[in-house]
């Protein structure tokens, strides 16, 4: 299994425990957090994933020291620093806007953060040069803020939150502002950073591709609550909720019962009364009739057989493969993916019956 | 091709023609009430002094000039500097400092305070700031005199409350010259700040707070370059109305504590000495000239930096 989890046994670098963050008071308290826990080993890069106003942004301006949390811990390397200002966390943060200071040069950006720390000049100096060379931006110290273009905002601030050596660096959705092309690049150039420096990444993003690509582990939010935890591989193949399935990538829901469960696996009879064996997420209790959950590229279209049987409705071609919505004889409709071949098609005309043939393994009972 | 260009040339003579007079009016009025008077105080100054107040006309002096600064002894004709002239320069210059730093001490906050209550309720206290504006300048003064003389709410208060058992002498001294002007002056220094503090992105304030940068470190290093402009602003409204200033030190100074703006007055009525007059006049105009070049110069360099 490509489970890439090198950093399982590194220490827990950052760990936040049972949060809970309201604003406003009373009745009317919105919880934008509510009973959070979780453990960001070192040299990890983390990321927190899910759509606006879930609570990931909350929980980085936690970690920051920009907010207080209402109930709970937050551990930097097993000190609580929960109740200390931001100016006194070894942790620095790239903000989404960059926030850099306009008053100052590019140089004079990098340097801030030592110089409030008093390091003394002839340490400085070095340091900005070698930051602002790891962020190709040795070239342009001397510039004003506003003589740069955003991409380039993007490294300075890059650079500014690294100069201090921070022992977590924070990143709010840093790549949002940048065009397709130059986040693809700055989305390479940040894991290249963040492996030479060694430093603990915390990035919130609401970009799913941009959380697969770049993390060792993903935290999923939704309404103020982390729902899954764990590696690209398992939020996308192994999602435990309809939320995350839904969220990340695209989906198809299948209902049935399960039957016999043995080491994780369990044999699920699905509504078209086919049988088929299913990996079952942590955490499942039976509840009656369980949500099966299929990748479209879990599952093909065959001519004849398959668990399911239905009736091609649409055919969509993406260059590298093809889509093929089956509207099965219950009503639903699933979507297989097929890897294109060159100079032939798919084998299917819409109207054509079809049977949907899942994978071994392709399957996935959620706990919800 | 070279009567395209002809043409395009005679266009641009009727455009300029055009502005020319279209802006005459606004220019007539600036001549006319602005810039004209000057040259007439200007040329009053370098006229002999008529006995009765006035000016010989047609006779040309340098004595206002002169007796700006030095005086001759009406004995024995020695050369001496005009101190009575010279100490009310030096305290109107002081005062109107000092007016302008307690003005920024206490303005400073109160802006601050403006432009980080919800956008709703920021006009209300602008609103509120703006309110001495609606009484006469002369009122105000008087109010204040009501508050601050030896039987006034104050010293009442004090008394009372058995913190003092005499009344604290504050009318016709400078202290009260500077509460006065501190008081009237402070919404001046106010709205250009909070203006500059409105534009403010507090977000590079949580910046600078995540590098480690204190409270202190974060006002110095970064709140107020960032204001500067405002600061800029608001001590140049400030400190120009206060050099020249002249119902308040009348009301509160009493006749001993003069400024410019009264010593001029008093040269055009019981002095009858109008060269004189004209002479401190030009001479209050070329300081608040000097410190205003030396401000801009200041400010367009910060907003060079600003681009």
């Amino acid at each position: 299994m490509p489970e890439p989890d090198g950093a399982k046994d590194n220490r827990v670098a950052i760990e936040a425990r049972g949060i809970v963050k309201a604003f406003g008071h009373g009745a009317n308290a919105l919880r934008a957090l509510d009973d959070v826990s979780v453990s960001i080993r070192e040299n990890e890069f983390f990321t927190l994933l899910g759509p606006s106003g879930c609570g990931k942004t909350t929980l980085l301006r936690l970690i920051a020291g920009f907010e207080f949390p209402t109930e709970g811990a937050i551990l930097l390397y097993g000190e609580d620093i929960a109740t200390l200002p931001p100016f006194k966390r070894p942790v620095n943060t790239v903000f989404q806007s960059y926030a850099l200071f306009p008053h100052l040069t590019v140089a004079e950006n990098v340097a801030f953060g030592l110089q409030m720390l008093g390091k003394p000049k002839s340490e400085i100096g070095p340091r900005v040069a070698a930051m602002l060379k790891l962020v190709h931006m040795d070239m342009l110290g001397e510039r004003r803020t506003d003589q740069i273009s955003g991409g380039q905002a993007q490294r300075v601030a890059l650079a500014r939150a690294l100069a201090p050596s921070p022992k977590v660096l924070l990143l709010d959705e840093p790549l949002s502002a940048l065009d397709y092309k130059l986040r693809k690049e700055m989305q390479i150039e940040l894991k290249r950073m963040q492996q030479e420096t060694g430093i603990t990444f915390v990035f919130v993003t609401h970009d799913q591709e941009e959380a697969l690509t770049m993390s060792d582990r993903i935290a999923v939010m939704s309404a103020g609550k982390i729902l899954q935890i764990g590696s690209p591989w398992d939020i996308y193949d192994k999602p435990a909720e309809r939320f995350v399935a839904d969220f990340i990538g695209e989906t198809n829901f299948l209902t049935g019962s399960v039957g016999q469960v043995e080491r994780g696996v369990g044999r699920v009879t699905l509504e078209s009364g086919a049988e088929i064996l299913a990996n079952i997420a942590d955490g499942y209790r039976p509840h009656g009739a369980a949500t099966i959950v299929v990748r479209p590229e879990h599952a093909k279209a065959v001519k004849q057989g398959g668990q399911l049987s239905g009736t091609v409705e649409n055919i969509v071609y993406f260059g590298t493969d093809t889509h093929i919505q089956i509207k099965l004889d219950d009503g639903e409709t699933f979507t297989v993916r097929q890897q294109n071949a060159r100079s032939k098609s798919c084998g299917f005309e819409v109207g054509d019956r079809a049977g949907v043939q899942i994978a071994a393994d392709g399957a996935q009972v959620l706990r919800d | 091709m070279a009567e395209a260009a002809e043409i395009a040339r005679q266009a641009r003579r009727r455009d300029v023609r055009s502005r020319w007079l279209l802006s005459a009016p606004a220019l007539i009025i600036i001549f006319v009430a602005a810039i004209g008077p000057l040259f007439v105080v200007l040329a009053y100054s370098f006229m002999a002094k008529g006995d009765y107040g006035d000016v010989k006309f047609g006779q040309y002096s340098l004595d206002g000039w002169f007796s700006v600064f030095f005086q001759r002894d009406i004995f024995d004709d020695t050369l001496t500097f005009a101190d009575a002239h010279l100490s009310i320069f030096w305290r109107s210059l002081r005062l109107s400092l000092i007016t302008t730093a307690f003005t920024l001490l206490l303005g400073f906050p109160t802006a601050y305070f403006i432009a980080t209550r919800p956008r709703h309720s920021r006009e209300i206290w602008v609103f509120l700031v703006t309110i001495p504006f609606w009484t006469n300048l002369l009122i105000r003064t008087f109010a204040m005199q009501q508050v601050i003389r030896n039987e006034g709410v104050l010293n009442t208060l004090l008394i009372w409350t058995g913190i003092i058992d005499h009344p604290l002498q504050i009318m016709f001294t400078d202290t009260a010259i500077l509460l006065g002007m501190v008081y009237v002056y402070l919404p001046l220094m106010v709205l250009p700040l909070y203006a500059s503090m409105e534009k403010l992105d507090f977000r590079l304030i949580e910046a600078g707070y995540d590098l480690y940068a204190t409270r202190l470190s974060v006002l110095w290093r970064i709140i107020i370059p960032l204001v500067r402009p405002g600061i800029v602003a608001g001590s140049i409204l400030v400190f120009i109305p206060s050099l020249g200033a002249y119902v308040i030190p009348r009301v509160l100074g009493g006749g001993k504590n003069m400024m410019l703006g009264n010593l001029i007055e008093l040269q055009f009525s019981a002095g009858r000495n109008w060269p004189l007059g004209a002479a401190i006049s030009i001479t209050l105009m070329i300081v608040v000239m000097a410190a205003l070049l030396v401000y801009v110069r200041n400010a367009s360099r910060l907003g060079a930096q600003h681009g």
